[in-house]
C-alpha cells in the first residue's frame, strides 16, 4: 500500500482527478489474485492479531520466491492486510481471503506458516481453523463464510467496509467505492437536493432517538444565521454496544465522509468527532484520517476547487454517560462541564456556542455516505413502515456467536439471536435480552417475536437505542440487572435534574 | 481461558508508562518543560481545557493541584471552573495512581458474564478499593470502566495496556500480581 503513495505529494484539485484516481485504486485492486484480511477489531486485537497479520507477512516474505513463482508477487497480485472488525468477535482471532471467501477461525501465530504455505500456495483450506457448526453436536466445518448463517443473514450497510478495508488506507476506501457520494453530491446536486434524498431516504438518527435525518437538517438550516456546526457523536455511552468504535476504528474514511457531504448541504464549515476518551484506537484512525485528507486536499478550503470549505476537529471526550446527549456533548466540546439543558430549545437552533448544530451519530453519518452513492430510494426499500435501512447491533451477553451483525430492520429478535447469534451458550434456557442501554429495557421470551425497530419496541416498554442488545440466560438474575443498572445511572447522573438525581437513589 | 496481547502502543495514548514520573515538583525540570510545551499546542482558551487536563493527565498519571493551578492561570480560566470539570468527569483522578492501572469493565455484557466477581477478587486481594488509591508499593491502582467497547469478549480486564478477554477472577489476580512483583 505505502508503495503507491509515494509519487509526489497527491492532491485533488478537481473531482475528475479523484475519480480517476480512484479508478486506479479500483483496477489495482481487481489485479488482485488473493487478499488475506487478518481482524484487527477489538476482540481479534486482543487476542493477537496484530501478530498475526506480523506473522503471515514475515511467512509471505520467507515464501517470496514460491509465491512469485505462481505470480502471487506481493503489492502486485497478493496483499494481507490488518482490516477492522469482521463482527464474529468470539471466533477471534479471524482471518479470511478473497476472491475464494475460506474463512479461519481462532487463528494463532503459529499458524502462519501454514496459512501461507498450504492455503496461498497449495490452495487447500486448513481443517482446524474452518469454522465449524455446532462442534459439540459433530457439525461439518464450513469453508465459506459466505455459507455461515451469522454472515449469510447480514445486510450490511453502515458496516460494508468495516473488515474489508484497511482502515488506515484512503487508497483501499476509494478502491470501495468511496467518496464517489461526495463527487456525486457535489457535481450533480444543490445542498437542498443533498438534503431532500437524506430525508427521501427515511433515515432516522443511529445514536438512540430515531429522530429523522432529513427533518433535523431542514430545521438547522431554517435556524441558520451566520453558521451551522456539524458534531459527529462517537461517545457510544452505552455498555453493552461497540458499533459505532468498529465502524470510527474500521472505516473511519466513511464517517469523515458522510460529515463532508453534510458540510456542503448545511453550509457548515467547521465540525467536531466528538469520541470517548476510552477508544484510544478510534482516536488514532480518525486522526491519521483526518491528517491524509487534508494532505490530499479532501479538508480544508476549497475541496476539489468547488469552494467547499470543511474543517474538522477531534474532541476526546472525558467518560461521562450523559455527554452522548446532545447539549451536554456540546458543552463538553467547549470545555465545560457536561450538564445537559432543558430542551425546549433545539440544538439545531442553538447547540454548541449557541448556534445552530446538527449533531448526528457515527452509524448516521456513514448511511449518510451510502445514502448519496446509491440513492434515497434503495435506502428506503429496506426495513421496516416507518424505520427504514439497516442497523447494525452488537450481540453480547450469554449469545454464542457475540459480535456484530447488521440487518434490516424489522427482523425479529428471534431471527437476530438464534438464527445469526446461534442461540444461547451451552444451549441454556433463554431468559431476557437487553436493549437500548440502561435505559431501556429488558424483553421477555414472549416478545421474541417483535419486529425490531424503533416504533414497535418503544411500544413494548423497551427501546431500539444505539443497538447494544445484550442476551441474558437462567443463569442471570433480573433482579441483580435492575439494581446493576440503578446503581450505574446514579453514578451517572449529573445531577442537575430532580429525579434522576433524587429519584433513582429512592428507587 | 485468558489470551493477552499488545494493543498498539501508539494507540495508547502519548507518554508511555515508564516516562510517566510522580509528580514530585510538577513545576521542575522535564515536568515545567512539559507544560510550557503543552500551552503552545492548544489555543488558550476554555474550549481546550479538557484537552489540556487530558495531557497533564497522561504525563502524571493524574491530576496534581499545582498543575491545576497552572492551567487554570495559562487558560484564563477560573481555578474553580477547572476542579469542577476535573470532578465531574470520569477519566480525571484527583489522587496520585499507581504506576500500572488495572481497569475492571463493568458494563452490562461483562456485568452479566461476572465482572463484579472480578472487581471484588481485586480489592480483596490488594487491599485498595477501585477508583481510589493504590498499593503501598504504589504500583498498582484499581479503576471500573462502565464498557471498554469489548463486550464481545466479556468480561474484560485492561492490566496497562493489555487487553484480557474473557477474564477470570483468580487468572486476573494472579497477573496482577506478576505485574507487581516484575
Amino acid at each position: 500500500m505505502s508503495a503507491a503513495v509515494k509519487r509526489k505529494p497527491l492532491r485533488f484539485e478537481t473531482p475528475e482527478e479523484l475519480l480517476a484516481y480512484a479508478d486506479e485504486q479500483l483496477r489495482r485492486q481487481q489485479a488482485l489474485r488473493q487478499e488475506i484480511r487478518v481482524c484487527g477489531g477489538p476482540g481479534c486485537l486482543a487476542r493477537g492479531s496484530r501478530d498475526i497479520y506480523d506473522a503471515i507477512r514475515d511467512r509471505i516474505d520467507a515464501h517470496r520466491v514460491d509465491l512469485e513463482n505462481q505470480k502471487l508477487e506481493l503489492g502486485v497480485t497478493l496483499e494481507a492486510k490488518c482490516t477492522g472488525c469482521h463482527g464474529m468477535c468470539e471466533a477471534g482471532p479471524v482471518v479470511t481471503f478473497e476472491p475464494s471467501k475460506i474463512f479461519y477461525t481462532h487463528v494463532k501465530v503459529e499458524d502462519a506458516e501454514d496459512i501461507v504455505a498450504k492455503t496461498l500456495l497449495a490452495k487447500k483450506p486448513i481443517r482446524r481453523l474452518l469454522y465449524h457448526q455446532e462442534p459439540r453436536k459433530g457439525g461439518q466445518p464450513v469453508q465459506r463464510y459466505t455459507d455461515i448463517p451469522f454472515y449469510a443473514l447480514q445486510t450490511k450497510v453502515a458496516l460494508r467496509n468495516v473488515g474489508v478495508v484497511d482502515p488506515l488506507s484512503l487508497e483501499d476506501y476509494l478502491a470501495a467505492g468511496g467518496f464517489r457520494a461526495l463527487v456525486k453530491a457535489l457535481t450533480t446536486l444543490s445542498p437542498e437536493e443533498v438534503v431532500e434524498e437524506v430525508d427521501a431516504s427515511g433515515l432516522r438518527g443511529r445514536g438512540g432517538a430515531g429522530f429523522p435525518t432529513g427533518r433535523k437538517w431542514k430545521g438547522a438550516l431554517r435556524a441558520k444565521k451566520d453558521r451551522v456546526w456539524i458534531i459527529c457523536n462517537g461517545d457510544e455511552g452505552d455498555p453493552g454496544a461497540f458499533m459505532d468504535r468498529a465502524i470510527m476504528e474500521g472505516d473511519p474514511y466513511s464517517v469523515i465522509e458522510g460529515m463532508l457531504i453534510g458540510s456542503y448541504a448545511l453550509g457548515a464549515t467547521d465540525g467536531f468527532l466528538y469520541v470517548r476518551h476510552e477508544y484510544p484506537l478510534a482516536v488514532e484512525h480518525l486522526r491519521r484520517a483526518i491528517e491524509r485528507l487534508e494532505e490530499v486536499g479532501l479538508l480544508g478550503e476549497n475541496i476539489l476547487g468547488t469552494g467547499l470549505t470543511c474543517r474538522l476537529r477531534i474532541s476526546r471526550g472525558g467518560g461521562a454517560f450523559v455527554c452522548g446527549e446532545s447539549t451536554a456533548l456540546a458543552r463538553s466540546i467547549e470545555g465545560k462541564v457536561g450538564e445537559p439543558r432543558a430542551k425546549y430549545v433545539r440544538s439545531v437552533e442553538r447547540g454548541l456556542y449557541d448556534q445552530p448544530t446538527v449533531l448526528n451519530n457515527v452509524e448516521t453519518w456513514t448511511c449518510v455516505t451510502a445514502i448519496l452513492d446509491r440513492g434515497a430510494h434503495w435506502f428506503a426499500s429496506m426495513g421496516s413502515e416507518r424505520s427504514k435501512g439497516t442497523k447494525a447491533f452488537s450481540l453480547v451477553g450469554k449469545v454464542k456467536h457475540t459480535g456484530l451483525v447488521e440487518v434490516p430492520m424489522g427482523r425479529t429478535l428471534r431471527e437476530i439471536i438464534f438464527d445469526i447469534g446461534g442461540g444461547i451458550l451451552e444451549d441454556r434456557p433463554f431468559k431476557a435480552v437487553q436493549t437500548g442501554g440502561p435505559s431501556g429495557g429488558c424483553l421477555p421470551e414472549e416478545k421474541l417475536n417483535l419486529p425490531v425497530d424503533f416504533d414497535t419496541l418503544t411500544r413494548a416498554g423497551a427501546m431500539m437505542g444505539s443497538g447494544g442488545m445484550i442476551v441474558m440466560d437462567d443463569h442471570t438474575c433480573m433482579v441483580d440487572v435492575a439494581k446493576y443498572f440503578i446503581k450505574f445511572l446514579i453514578g451517572e447522573s449529573c445531577g442537575k435534574c430532580v429525579p434522576c438525581r433524587e429519584g433513582l437513589r429512592q428507587v | 481461558m485468558t489470551k493477552t496481547a499488545k494493543v498498539s502502543r501508539k494507540a495508547a495514548g502519548k507518554g508511555s508508562r515508564a516516562r510517566r514520573k510522580k509528580a514530585s515538583s510538577p513545576e521542575s525540570g522535564e515536568n515545567g518543560r512539559f507544560l510550557a510545551e503543552l500551552f503552545e499546542r492548544y489555543p488558550r482558551e476554555e474550549t481546550s481545557l479538557i484537552m489540556v487536563l487530558q495531557d497533564v493527565q497522561d504525563h502524571f498519571n493524574w491530576l496534581p493541584p499545582e498543575a491545576l493551578d497552572r492551567v487554570a492561570v495559562e487558560l484564563g480560566v477560573p481555578r474553580g471552573r477547572v476542579q469542577s470539570v476535573a470532578t465531574f468527569y470520569r477519566a480525571f483522578s484527583l489522587s496520585p495512581r499507581g504506576s500500572t492501572i488495572v481497569k475492571v469493565c463493568l458494563g452490562t455484557a461483562c456485568h452479566v458474564r461476572g465482572s463484579s466477581k472480578i472487581a471484588e477478587a481485586l480489592e480483596k486481594d490488594l487491599g485498595i478499593e477501585a477508583g481510589s488509591g493504590m498499593t503501598e508499593d504504589g504500583k498498582v491502582s484499581i479503576e471500573t470502566v462502565n464498557c471498554l467497547g469489548a463486550c464481545a469478549m466479556a468480561p474484560v480486564v485492561v492490566i496497562g495496556d493489555r487487553y484480557h478477554a474473557n477474564a477470570l477472577p483468580e487468572k486476573i489476580v494472579e497477573l496482577v500480581k506478576k505485574e507487581r512483583e516484575s
